[in-house]
């Protein structure tokens, strides 16, 4: 099992500078950097080529490409992300800011998913063609055809119309007053969570189906084993394995990938950061931004593989 | 009996006008509550471009003079750090009087030397140090400080705008200690003397500053405190407006917008509109053919209708007055009837579009001649001016392309070198003032955003010369030259609509005017709550 588990953390390494040299190079191709974006407002009248010129040197971006992919790799080395182009501030300050919040609105995306996802898609499974199966897959279609940022709209003009009401403005941490925090956080929640659980229903429901008909549970049940505990240990278990990968890829996205549920909701999260940073060009927070989420996805995957080898021993022998 | 039922009446009225009396009779108390669709780069308002520094942080400090905050043209000087000043007979030596005990919020008295630090960064500043806007003080050859409550201005030649240039909302009054530690330090850090001291700013959430209870005018401000929160998205600012959680936002909402919070709030919104100190134009490529030939530029005014534009345009975007090189209204804009007179700006369209038809002929333009318009992306008026203009020369049998290129990159690669034949170019002011509006346009290898790349010496020389009289009517009838040239007989330029300012804001919020700059009256000093 170590090496395994070892052998896969060292995989995580290529990948990382794979994407670091795409997320450099994809930047650069798209036209247009930080210093238009922050001179040009108003026309730019009154801007001189010497002062875009002078902008430019100021970033680093008159150098040669390969010395400013160098030099960010070796600050990168070095666990040092620079400083924001747009700001001049800390570039793990900026997303420090943001963190907190992405990661409770994907938390709670996800403890909402999971708690609706998999007992419906159970109960989907075992009453297959019944009305209970036809009431889970509504509920779970219509998820899949919401998109979360319209359930938010929907959510918030309710609220506007009917209860002359919206949720407070601004970001306040749990810990500081947990009821202003969840009056703000948990409506995003709900409505990003209610489209994660679609997915995660629907691969619970088709996962337990295949399970069901195989060979062991039948010999379980020719056994006369208890139902429920055909279920949970064999059954269950063993579907768990798609929904796993869905539920863990999903929290990984929600964390970088909330920008029009954030947008709707006026969230101070990552998703906004980032469309802000590519919208102003601002390459180095950008790149940061990218190999956070990266990283996510790589660390959610490498859990995803231990996880993979705990339900399934067979996959570490391999 | 009508002597009496006059008397009766007069009475009721007057009866009627004690309440409104009261009401508008500033009250103290209360946090506004404004949403901010942008957030700046740094605190430093001397190399900032963004409305989204304005609106914050604007009321943490003052400015050596300012617009005057009941003004609705916006161009009005008022005194503000200097209470009064007095301009040479020459008109190159500006002396300004400051004020005595004003204090910045670390409790120091502010005196000339403040202001001469902060307008020497502004105007000459050290290397590596940025500053937007020096370009538009070329002309002050110093800045002295002969005692702690006098300033004085020396200029190169004198220049009929240079009160107003004073008045920008930008040049905020830095501590001169501050400024020689370290001339980046209020990049990063907030200390004025503005009616509102700094609480806090979470960056991508909000500001919040809370009323300065040492305020040298004394008894404002009448707020308690503002919060500014950043919201991107202009239907949740509209949200929050229309659920009572935000009072205003200072920049601008569409016509349907407008529409919404008043059909939802009735009453509870009042509006304030205002012709935009923002406007779209059309540049042309000299160095390209045909559009080297004026008959060709004069045919694609010709065949805009801009008033009927401007009635099917302001039902869906930003933009409304038909105008010249000046916002509608101003003191130096030029008057309907004459401006009526221009090519592209008559009200008989069909006799204006033969005439554009003859004029490609005599070009050498043939019939259904096609061409790309470049647009930048940005759907807000951009995209609706496009449609209308392509629409509008497709009548005059031109075959127009849209060509959309993303924002960021559209100076660099579309403007700037010349990457085009016909393109939206635009312009927003901070003041209306001939000297700022109009230097656009003065010859490419004296301004090189002039991107119509046209030389033209007769512009250069009227520029000049308006700039330097001190004759108000003199100036008039120098701008109205200028305007003929470009717009008419060379027409370098298309001027699109002027840009429409809608600001519907809830009816507790007093003491605010609308002007046509977005970067005007964000002090707060004046702005009061009803409740």
């Amino acid at each position: 099992m170590w090496k395994y588990v070892i052998k896969r953390f060292f995989l995580m390494f290529p990948t990382l500078v794979g994407v670091a040299i795409i997320a450099f190079l994809l930047l650069r191709i798209v036209p247009g950097d930080i210093v238009e974006a922050r001179l040009m407002g108003s026309g730019g009248a009154f801007v001189t080529a010497q002062m875009i010129a002078e902008e430019r040197a100021k970033f680093g971006l008159d150098q040669p490409l390969w010395r400013q992919f160098a030099t960010w790799l070796f600050d990168l080395a070095r666990f040092d992300f620079g400083r924001s182009m747009w700001t001049g501030a800390p570039i793990l300050e900026e997303i420090k800011l943001r963190f907190a919040l992405s990661l409770q609105v994907a938390l709670m995306a996800t403890i909402v998913a999971t708690v609706l996802a998999i007992p419906l898609g159970v109960i989907a499974a075992l009453k297959q063609d019944t009305w209970v199966d036809y009431a889970v897959r509504v509920f779970s279609i219509a998820g899949l055809a919401m998109p979360s940022f319209w359930l938010g709209i929907v959510i918030i003009l309710g609220f506007l119309i009917v209860f002359r009401w919206l949720p407070p403005m601004v970001y306040t941490p749990f810990w500081v007053n947990p009821w202003q925090n969840m009056l703000q956080l948990i409506w995003p929640a709900l409505a990003v969570g209610y489209r994660y659980s679609a997915v995660a229903t629907r691969m619970t429901r088709s996962a337990m189906l295949e399970v069901l008909r195989e060979d062991y549970i039948r010999t379980a049940r020719a056994k006369g084993l208890w139902m429920k505990l055909i279920l949970v240990r064999h059954a269950l278990k063993n579907a768990m394995l798609p929904v796993v990968t869905v539920i863990g890829i999903e929290f990984a996205f929600l964390l970088g990938g909330l920008v029009v549920t954030e947008q709707v909701f006026n969230l101070n999260g990552l998703g906004m950061l980032f469309v802000e940073s590519v919208a102003r060009r601002d390459y180095t927070l950008t790149q940061a931004l990218v190999m956070l989420t990266a990283s996510a996805f790589i660390i959610v995957n490498f859990f995803m593989d231990v996880m993979y080898a705990w339900l399934d021993p067979r996959i570490r022998y391999r | 009996m009508r002597s009496v039922t006059a008397l009766v009446a007069l009475l009721l009225a007057a009866l009627m006008a004690v309440p409104a009396t009261a009401q508008d009779k500033p009250r103290s108390g209360g946090e506004l509550v404004f949403p901010v669709p942008s957030e700046p780069p740094s605190y430093d308002g001397h190399r900032e471009e963004t409305f989204g520094l304005i609106h914050p942080f604007a009321p943490f400090y003052n400015t050596l003079i300012r617009v005057d905050p009941n003004d609705p043209t916006g161009t009005k000087p008022a005194p503000s750090l200097a209470e009064s000043w007095t301009v040479s007979s020459d008109g190159r030596t500006y002396t300004f009087k400051l004020l005595r005990g004003v204090k910045f919020h670390d409790g120091s008295e502010m005196t000339s030397k403040d202001v001469k630090a902060s307008y020497d960064k502004i105007i000459f500043p050290a290397a590596g140090v940025a500053s937007d806007r020096k370009g538009q003080y070329q002309n002050v050859e110093a800045v002295e400080a002969p005692d702690p409550t006098t300033v004085r201005f020396r200029l190169k030649f004198p220049q009929s705008s240079f009160l107003l240039s004073v008045a920008s909302p930008w040049n905020f009054i830095y501590k001169a200690d501050m400024l020689a530690k370290d001339m980046h330090w209020y990049e990063k850090n907030i200390m004025g003397t503005g009616p509102f001291t700094f609480v806090e700013h979470v960056k991508g959430s909000h500001v919040v500053g809370k009323k300065n209870p040492n305020y040298w005018d004394k008894g404002k401000p009448y707020l308690d405190s503002f919060r500014a929160v950043f919201v991107r998205d202009s239907a949740a600012q509209v949200s929050l407006i229309r659920g009572e959680r935000a009072h205003i936002q200072f920049r601008g909402f569409s016509p349907k917008e407008r529409d919404t919070l008043k059909g939802a709030l009735g009453d509870k919104i009042r509006v304030q509109e205002s012709p935009w100190d923002c406007i779209l134009m059309v540049a042309i490529n000299h160095d390209k053919k045909p559009y080297d030939d004026k008959r060709v530029r004069r045919a694609l005014s010709l065949a805009l209708d801009r008033y009927a534009g401007s009635k099917a345009l302001s039902q869906i975007a930003i933009v409304k007055e038909v105008a010249g090189v000046q916002v509608p209204g101003t003191p130096y804009a030029t008057p309907p009837d004459e401006l009526a007179k221009l090519a592209g700006y008559g009200k008989d369209i069909a006799a204006a579009r033969a005439e554009a038809k003859k004029l490609l002929r005599e070009a050498g333009v043939p019939d259904g001649f096609a061409f790309t318009f470049k647009n930048r992306g940005v759907p807000m008026p951009y995209e609706p001016l496009a449609i209308w203009m392509i629409d509008q020369w497709r009548q005059i049998g031109l075959n127009v392309k849209h060509e959309v290129v993303e924002s960021a990159a559209y100076y660099d690669q579309v403007l700037r070198p010349g990457n085009f034949d016909v393109a939206m170019d635009f312009q927003c002011g901070y003041i209306v003032e001939p000297d700022l509006d109009l230097y656009k346009f003065v010859s490419t290898d004296k301004n090189p955003s002039n991107y119509s790349r046209y030389t033209d010496r007769t512009l250069d020389d009227l520029y000049t010369k308006q700039g330097r009289t001190q004759d108000v009517e003199e100036r008039k009838r120098l701008i109205r030259t200028f305007e003929k040239r470009l717009l008419d007989e060379e027409a370098h330029y298309l001027m699109t609509l002027q840009w429409h300012r809608i600001i519907p804001h809830s009816a507790k919020v007093k003491g605010w005017q609308v002007t046509p700059s977005h970067y005007l009256n964000n002090t707060l000093d004046v702005v009061w709550l009803t409740e």
